[in-house]
């Protein structure tokens, strides 16, 4: 019931939160600012989550096929198909989601609880639209690219480990990523990602929205905003994967 | 003019306004007063357009808010300017930027005549060398001082202030409510202001209404409310012993 209740209100503020901007140019200058904090603010935790992974991966695969069965060069295929498919769409949204998740939400609970949203409704704008949509649009523009460079850092990382650990000749590593490419597989993930930011940014900016009270609720509302976009985000996932790959 | 009449306000049942009849003039002061809890700042956000009253209506110069499109009450909206209670200026914003954000926002005036207006704006609560602060470097008069600033950059008809004096020094005080009063006289406003303060009842309340328990209980003038009848207002205004010992004593030399 409570549930139902959540996604209904949820809706509510979705149906004012996409409405044209007032002033064009204002929302313009918002949605790069937010395109910087958000964006390089997440770079360095991505880059470094994605190298470590991806050389973990590596060893755990190499770890798992030493059969005469397999031949080597299946690991980097291996490595590139997790890595493609879910590691770096789903994982690295859900790092995301905690990281860009808790600063939505408290930015706008925040402004909440100290009457900012009240002023801004007092000057007849609309405030959901005016804080929520910048936000939705720069993580729709961001973490796809983010992604992008996950991607790559974690084929890298994969590298790094072979090179550096010898866990295999780095030679077969690299015929085995490039072996059996779909391109369908990276749109796969693009698409994932762009849904996955659009729940963040929305289901944290309604948990921030919906604030009452004061630094403490605020606090929770950062939770929440976590908490739910990361459930979400899972459920989608399996929806998603269903449709492009079932 | 903005005239209030036959107001009623519940939350979940509970009844917060209860029949609220009143008329707030241009160019005065208008202050409502009352006990923590009593309904004021529900009866503003109602002012305000924040809240929708369940029964009553509010008309702007004779336009009923509750009855108008959406452009029109935009129209209206923007002929205020609120000071919240704990000035609620947005944080990412310096002070310049804060100011120039209505103007910004709803009108189509050039950047430098943006900027010319806010610096006038601030000029007027006499705050020029703070332009590009942010508001958490700005001490609490200041933060007042800025959103009173804001609340003018255009020309607003009615002004509407939540306890602009509320955590600040008698001083302070006094300058904000001052500047207030000046403004309101200046450009012809109807102002209203929540207070608890007997100090701003005294220096500016050209008309007080006190609420009690949501309903109002006595209205009158500042000279009139020292020597009212009403228990409710008198035990109000003279809440702290000295005060009564003030009133008695000017009593008794007169
Ligand atoms: N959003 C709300 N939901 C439910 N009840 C509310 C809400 N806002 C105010 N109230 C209730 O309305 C009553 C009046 O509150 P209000 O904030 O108007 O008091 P006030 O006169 O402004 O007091 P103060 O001087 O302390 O600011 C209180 O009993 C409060 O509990
Ligand atoms: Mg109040």
């Amino acid at each position: 019931m409570k549930g139902l209740q959540f996604i209904g209100e949820y809706l509510l503020l979705m149906r004012r939160v996409f409405s044209r901007p007032k002033k064009m140019a204002y929302f313009r200058k918002q949605l790069i600012w937010e395109i910087n904090s958000l964006g390089l603010g997440s770079l360095l935790i991505v880059a470094v989550v994605s190298v470590f992974m991806g050389a973990v991966l590596t060893i755990q695969t190499s770890l798992q096929s030493e059969s005469p069965w397999i031949p080597t060069w299946t690991i980097g295929f291996v490595v590139r198909q997790s890595v493609i498919l879910e590691f770096s769409p789903t994982i690295i949204s859900l790092f995301l989601a905690g990281k860009m998740g808790s600063s939505i939400a408290s930015e706008i609970g925040t402004m909440k609880v100290t009457e900012q949203i009240d002023a801004l409704e007092t000057m007849g704008i609309n405030s959901a639209s005016h804080l929520i949509l910048p936000k939705i649009a720069a993580c729709a523009i961001v973490n796809p690219i983010l992604v992008i460079i996950s991607i790559f850092l974690c084929l890298f990382g994969g590298w790094f480990a072979c090179v550096f650990m010898s866990s295999i000749p780095s030679e077969q590593y690299i015929e085995g990523l490039l072996s059996f490419f779909r391109a369908y597989d990276v749109y796969y993930a693009l698409v994932k990602t762009f849904v996955f930011a659009i729940i963040i940014a929305s289901v944290s900016g309604f948990c921030g929205y919906r604030t009452k009270g004061g630094a403490l609720e605020v606090g929770r509302a950062s939770t929440q905003a976590v908490v739910n976009s990361s459930f979400s985000l899972l459920f989608f996932n399996v929806i998603l994967t269903k449709i492009f790959l079932g | 003019m903005i005239e209030v009449s036959h107001l009623y306000k519940y939350f979940d049942e509970r009844e917060i306004l209860h029949d609220v009849s009143l008329t707030f003039e241009a160019g005065k002061t208008n202050l409502i007063i009352g006990q923590s809890g009593s309904g004021k700042t529900v009866l503003m956000k109602c002012l305000i357009g924040l809240y929708t009253a369940e029964e009553g209506q509010i008309l702007y110069n004779g336009r009923n808010f509750a009855q108008l499109c959406k452009t029109d009450r935009n129209l209206i909206l923007q002929e205020m300017g609120v000071l919240f209670q704990g000035g609620a200026l947005f944080d990412s914003m310096t002070v310049e930027e804060n100011v120039m954000f209505p103007l910004t926002m709803l009108t189509g005036k050039s950047p430098s005549e943006r900027k010319e207006r806010a610096d006038f704006c601030l000029s007027r609560v006499n705050l020029e060398k703070s332009n590009h602060l942010y508001p958490s470097q700005l001490s609490g008069g200041m933060k007042k001082r800025v959103a009173i600033a804001r609340a003018i950059a255009l020309n607003p008809k009615y002004l509407f202030c939540d306890e602009p004096n509320s955590g600040l020094d008698p001083k302070t005080s006094l300058i904000i409510d001052k500047l207030i009063y000046e403004i309101t006289q200046e450009f012809g406003i109807t102002t209203i202001v929540n207070t608890h303060d007997m100090n701003s009842v005294m220096e500016i309340g050209d008309t007080v209404s006190f609420i009690h328990n949501g309903i109002l209980w006595w209205r009158g003038t500042n000279t009139e409310i020292l020597n009212t009848e009403n228990k409710e207002v008198h035990d109000f205004i003279y809440a702290a012993k000295y005060t009564q010992q003030l009133y008695n004593r000017i009593l008794g030399n007169e």
